[in-house]
């Protein structure tokens, strides 16, 4: 088929628009997808989290700044908040990375979260999927926070940055908080600052006090510091440090069983939410159009029934078992 | 307490009499205004009325006292205007250096007193103008200079001892400093002779201007350079800048403006104490301001006067300055081009003249005032004639510099003042906890708070609660077409061959030797301006020895905060 | 061609199904780093519901374009106030067409006097709003004028 052939030629307008028409949940996106998923599988996917304004997106810049230097191609898939209001956003990633907007080699796209309930994380994933089609060999995922939807964006990806800075205060409280088992590679940023080396010490005790099966693969997250931004010559060889670490990290799973393992939780990610997207999704919204669902909630609130009863009630009519 | 008793008695009894009168005439009353309309133009509410009672706090000797002393609410001077008018300085720069030169020639027959400099985009960003960045650009919004050749041009037969100059230029200011000292000295001029100002106030581009080029550390270095070697060398010059200008065109409150601008200031002072080479009285002295002066006119005034009277309390407490004329602010006027409309632009002539008042009422040094064209194109001789006159006509017909700050002991002009001086403390201790205003803006506070203003401003404009004449109120369909100055794109051309021309005769291995000591510095940490001053007369271009600076202090981009 | 994921709903189904959002970019091309309305219009777009991608000031025409392919932008707004546009403008529309991507809308905003309307509109730039449009204005004539692309 046309657009595969394209994708695969690396053509960014194709695809561009296919992770578009993904995004708006045009059905007939789908197809494309199908067709591309046996196609899929080489690309290294880099996950980077951590608090708004940590820095994440500079780092992503300088990243793509170290690889390009290796020839690699890479994708850049930057997640920003929709608001919740308007339904609007201002996708502000894509400014710190301009300078690579003319590179060929580099494909940058900004995705909104949309307030979509699981959703955000099934195009993020198809679009993952496109860019290795693409023959992006590194595809860097950045998304800000630890809530559940970054945790399901993560769960693409082979290697998790967890970008920190220093005086947040309670980061120690969020690492403890489910940070810590994602996380592969901890960045200290902006580590010049105040603080930077009492972050540093405390991240180091956590590891040390982790149980030893919590690396029982042999990989104990390294935590690198990442200098000013805005001292052109330290920042380059701390940033190059940890690209270092990252391609470390990528050998560690080759090398180890742990590849496999991350490409099934990728799987098993992926099929939960095509399932939520071809089965509840569609369902809910069949409910809701023809009215089903406020007379439902009418139901309730006259205490004529219960929600159980009522869910069975949608479960015979569209379960066949 | 500023007034006896019995005053203060009476006018609150005469107050409250006057609001039982006031509220039974706005019972009657059909149409009512909603409050927010009597607010000023920075949405700041004013009261219907002032008394004593709003003023009963100030200090007389602390808050006021008279021109020329502490705290210099009134004036840093104290002959006031009768010692000598403000200056009348108009902006202007376009095309090429001969151009900009006919121009200069032209307002200095026509009784301008000083001369300020508008440079193209790509100087003002350090390209040259053969630079693919540069294109579309050159002499648009200014004079295109690559080399010292172009800066000879601009200089011809300006009688460089007698009339001092303003560049308005940022990044690029040592290099164009360098560029006027070295045709100084061509000339036989010595330095200690020459005055004028460089604009040089890289903080505030980062905060509103948006014109920069290296990371706020450095940027600071380089600013700290200056301020030393004219210190040393150079003692007539104003090194720096200070501006709230570009603060408030970009869409702040007069409070931001006066706050940001201040705290600037404070963050300079304290980059050139750390450097240990200055004590403060050496350097204070030159450092000099540059507002704004927006269209709501009695806020403006107040604005001026607090600003005279925060730098006075800061430098004398805070940073220790002994010598009085290190607690002078010294500022220098626009009026706001923000405030015009491209819609009846003869209007602009009010709006501006009404601004210029606020600025002579205000106590300014120097002023420029908008030209009604500008906000269509470059101002034609015509308009910019009549924006000289504006001033003339204020200094020489109106009256109002017969006496010092006609406006003090105003109830309400003292109340506003005080006003602006607790909102501008309030950000400057704010900027302080957050560790200075670099790391404030690296954190993008200034930034957010001047958006939000810029953004709160348009809805207010579009949903008609503040009023532009010719925007949202008493609109026109039938236009009154006036001449507009465009700058042909063949000026580009020339400019390009002129500099190939410049490159092809000058001394290669001199050129590289010279960009080669300048780097050398940069990477010692020297101070660049003698290397600097040597490689412009070597003529390396603009881009030459920007590109040294970006590539030993590093480059940086806009972050786009929202 | 059997479509299995489409069937069973109807085309106006399928058409509510799908949540089409405007993408724009807003784009300051050039040197002059006056931000002060493309920030506003930004914030105004994203108040509208739009998806709005802000390249920053000081872009080439080159890098805007290919910021809007990646993006898959509808329109392209760009503000410039150094009087530079007749060069700038027409340069984003001709970089857009080497990208094949001409479908994109551009319209253009800033100091721009009435004089170059024509030479602007021939390059292909949409609509030029100078200073004085209402931010509802703008956003009434895109929703009026630019359509989610199939
Ligand atoms: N001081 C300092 N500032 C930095 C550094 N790195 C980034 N910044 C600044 O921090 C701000 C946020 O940087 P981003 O890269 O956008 O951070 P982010 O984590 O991607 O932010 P969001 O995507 O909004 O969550 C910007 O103003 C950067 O210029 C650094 O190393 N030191
Ligand atoms: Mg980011």
């Amino acid at each position: 088929m046309e657009t595969v052939k394209k994708i695969q030629e690396g053509d960014v307008r194709t695809a561009s628009r296919l992770i578009r028409r993904i995004e708006d949940g045009v059905l007939e996106a789908r197809s494309t997808i199908k067709k591309l998923f046996p196609l899929t599988g080489n690309a290294h996917i880099v996950g980077i989290t951590g608090p708004p304004g940590a820095g994440k997106s500079t780092l992503v810049d300088g990243i793509v700044t170290q690889l390009r230097q290796k020839q690699k191609k890479v994708g850049v898939l930057a997640v920003d908040p929709t608001s919740p209001f308007t339904g609007g956003a201002i996708l502000g990633d894509r400014v710190r990375m301009q300078k690579h907007a003319e590179d060929e080699g580099v494909f940058v796209r900004s995705l909104a979260t949309r307030c979509a309930l699981g959703g955000l994380a099934k195009a993020v994933g198809d679009a993952i999927h496109i860019m290795d089609v693409m023959g992006k060999e590194v595809i860097l995922v950045e998304t800000v926070g630890t809530g559940q939807q970054e945790v399901d964006i993560i769960n693409h990806s082979h290697t998790v940055l967890v970008v920190l800075i220093p005086g947040m205060g309670d980061e120690i409280q969020a690492i403890k908080a489910g940070i810590m088992e994602i996380a592969d590679i901890f960045v200290i940023n902006k580590a010049d600052r105040d603080g930077g080396s009492k972050l540093y010490r405390e991240l180091v005790s956590l590891l040390d006090m982790a149980p030893a099966s919590a690396f029982a693969s042999g990989w104990r997250p390294p935590i690198v510091k990442v200098e000013n931004s805005f001292v052109p010559e330290s920042f380059n060889n701390s940033v190059a440090e940890l690209t270092q670490k990252i391609e470390e990290h990528h050998q560690h799973l080759l090398a180890s069983e742990l590849m496999v393992s991350r490409e099934r939780r990728k799987a098993a990610v992926e099929l939960s939410e095509a399932i939520r997207n071809t089965v509840y999704e569609p369902i809910m919204d069949k409910l809701i159009t023809e009215g089903t669902i406020d007379a439902m909630v009418e139901e309730l609130m006259a205490k004529t029934s219960d929600p159980y009863s009522l869910a069975e009630r949608i479960a015979q009519r569209f379960l066949k078992s | 307490m500023y007034f006896v008793k019995e005053v203060l008695e009476q006018s609150s009894e005469t107050r409250k009499k006057w609001e039982d009168e006031v509220k039974r005439a706005v019972a009657k009353q059909a149409d009512q205004k909603p409050e927010a309309h009597w607010s000023t133009v920075s949405s700041l509410p004013i009261k219907r009325l002032y008394t004593p009672e709003d003023i009963k706090d100030l200090d007389f000797a602390n808050d006021l006292s008279a021109p020329g002393q502490f705290p210099f609410t009134r004036g840093n001077q104290a002959t006031g205007y009768r010692g000598k008018y403000w200056t009348f300085r108009m902006f202007s720069g376009m095309g090429s250096a001969k151009t900009t030169n006919e121009r200069w020639h032209m307002l200095l027959r026509e009784g301008q007193t000083g001369l300020s400099t508008a440079f193209d985009y790509p100087t003002l960003m350090g390209y040259d103008t053969d630079s693919p960045k540069a294109r579309g650009e050159c002499g648009k919004c200014g004079v295109a200079i690559d080399t010292l050749d172009d800066f000879l041009q601009l200089v011809d037969g300006i009688p460089m001892d007698q009339v001092t100059t303003s560049m308005t230029i940022n990044p690029p200011a040592t290099v164009l400093w360098a560029m006027y000292c070295a045709a100084a000295e061509i000339k036989g001029i010595p330095l200690s002779k020459i005055g004028g100002t460089i604009q040089n106030d890289m903080l505030k581009e980062f905060i509103a201007q948006k014109t920069f080029m290296c990371p706020p550390e450095p940027s600071v270095k380089l600013v700290s350079d200056t301020v030393e070697f004219g210190t040393k060398y150079v003692p007539r010059w104003n090194t720096i800048s200070i501006s709230g200008y570009h603060i408030r065109e970009a869409g702040s409150t007069a409070a931001q403006e006066l706050a940001f601008t201040l705290r600037d200031g404070m963050e300079y002072v304290e980059d050139v104490l750390r450097r240990k080479q200055m004590d403060v009285d050496e350097f204070a002295p030159r450092l000099s301001f540059f507002f704004n002066a927006h269209i709501d006119f009695f806020e403006e005034i107040a604005k001026f006067r607090a600003a005279r009277r925060i730098w006075a309390r800061a430098m004398r407490d805070r940073y220790k300055a002994k010598d009085p004329r290190s607690w002078w602010m010294r500022f220098h006027t626009q009026t706001a081009g923000c405030s015009l409309t491209a819609q009846q632009p003869y209007n602009n002539v009010i709006r501006t003249a009404t601004e210029a008042l606020s600025a002579v009422l205000g106590g300014t040094q120097s002023l420029h005032t908008n030209s009604l064209d500008e906000v269509l194109c470059l101002p034609s001789d015509h308009a910019v004639q009549i924006a000289l006159r504006t001033q003339q006509i204020i200094a020489e017909e109106t009256g109002v510099a017969n006496t010092i700050d006609p406006l003090a002991g105003s109830y309400f002009v003292e109340s506003l003042t005080n006003e602006m001086e607790r909102q501008a403390w309030e950000y400057i201790h704010k900027i302080d906890e957050m560790g200075g205003m670099v790391a404030a803006i690296e954190k993008g506070y200034p930034q957010m708070e001047i958006a939000d203003a810029a953004y709160k401003y348009q809805r207010q404009i579009d949903a008609g609660e503040k009023i532009m004449i010719g925007i949202n109120k008493y609109l026109t369909t039938e236009e009154v077409p006036i001449p507009l100055v465009e700058i042909d794109d063949e000026v580009e051309k020339q400019q390009i061959a002129s500099l190939a021309s410049v490159r092809r005769r000058r001394d290669g291995k001199a050129v590289k030797s010279a960009l080669d000591n300048l780097k050398n510095a940069c990477k010692k940490g020297e101070n660049v301006m003698p290397f600097c001053i040597e490689a412009v007369k070597n003529m390396a271009s603009v881009q030459e020895i920007c590109d040294i600076y970006r590539e030993a202090y590093g480059e940086y981009r806009d972050p786009g905060l929202f | 061609m059997g479509n299995t994921e489409t069937q069973g709903y109807s085309k106006e189904e399928r058409v509510k199904m799908a949540k089409r959002t405007l993408r724009v970019m807003v784009a300051k091309p050039g040197l002059d780093g006056h931000d002060r309305g493309a920030r506003v219009l930004a914030r105004c777009f994203r108040d509208a519901g739009f998806e709005v991608i802000y390249t920053g000031c000081h872009q080439t025409p080159e890098q805007i374009a290919a910021a809007a392919v990646q993006e898959d932008v509808d329109l392209v707004g760009l503000s410039c106030l150094s009087g530079a546009h007749r060069y700038l403008f027409p340069a984003v529309v001709t970089a857009l067409k080497e990208r094949k991507a001409e479908d994109i809308c551009v319209i253009g905003g800033g100091i721009i006097p009435e004089q170059d309307f024509k030479m602007l509109y021939d390059s292909g730039i949409k609509e030029i709003f100078t200073p004085g449009a209402t931010l509802d204005g703008i956003v009434e004539w895109v929703r009026k004028n630019v359509m989610v692309r199939e």
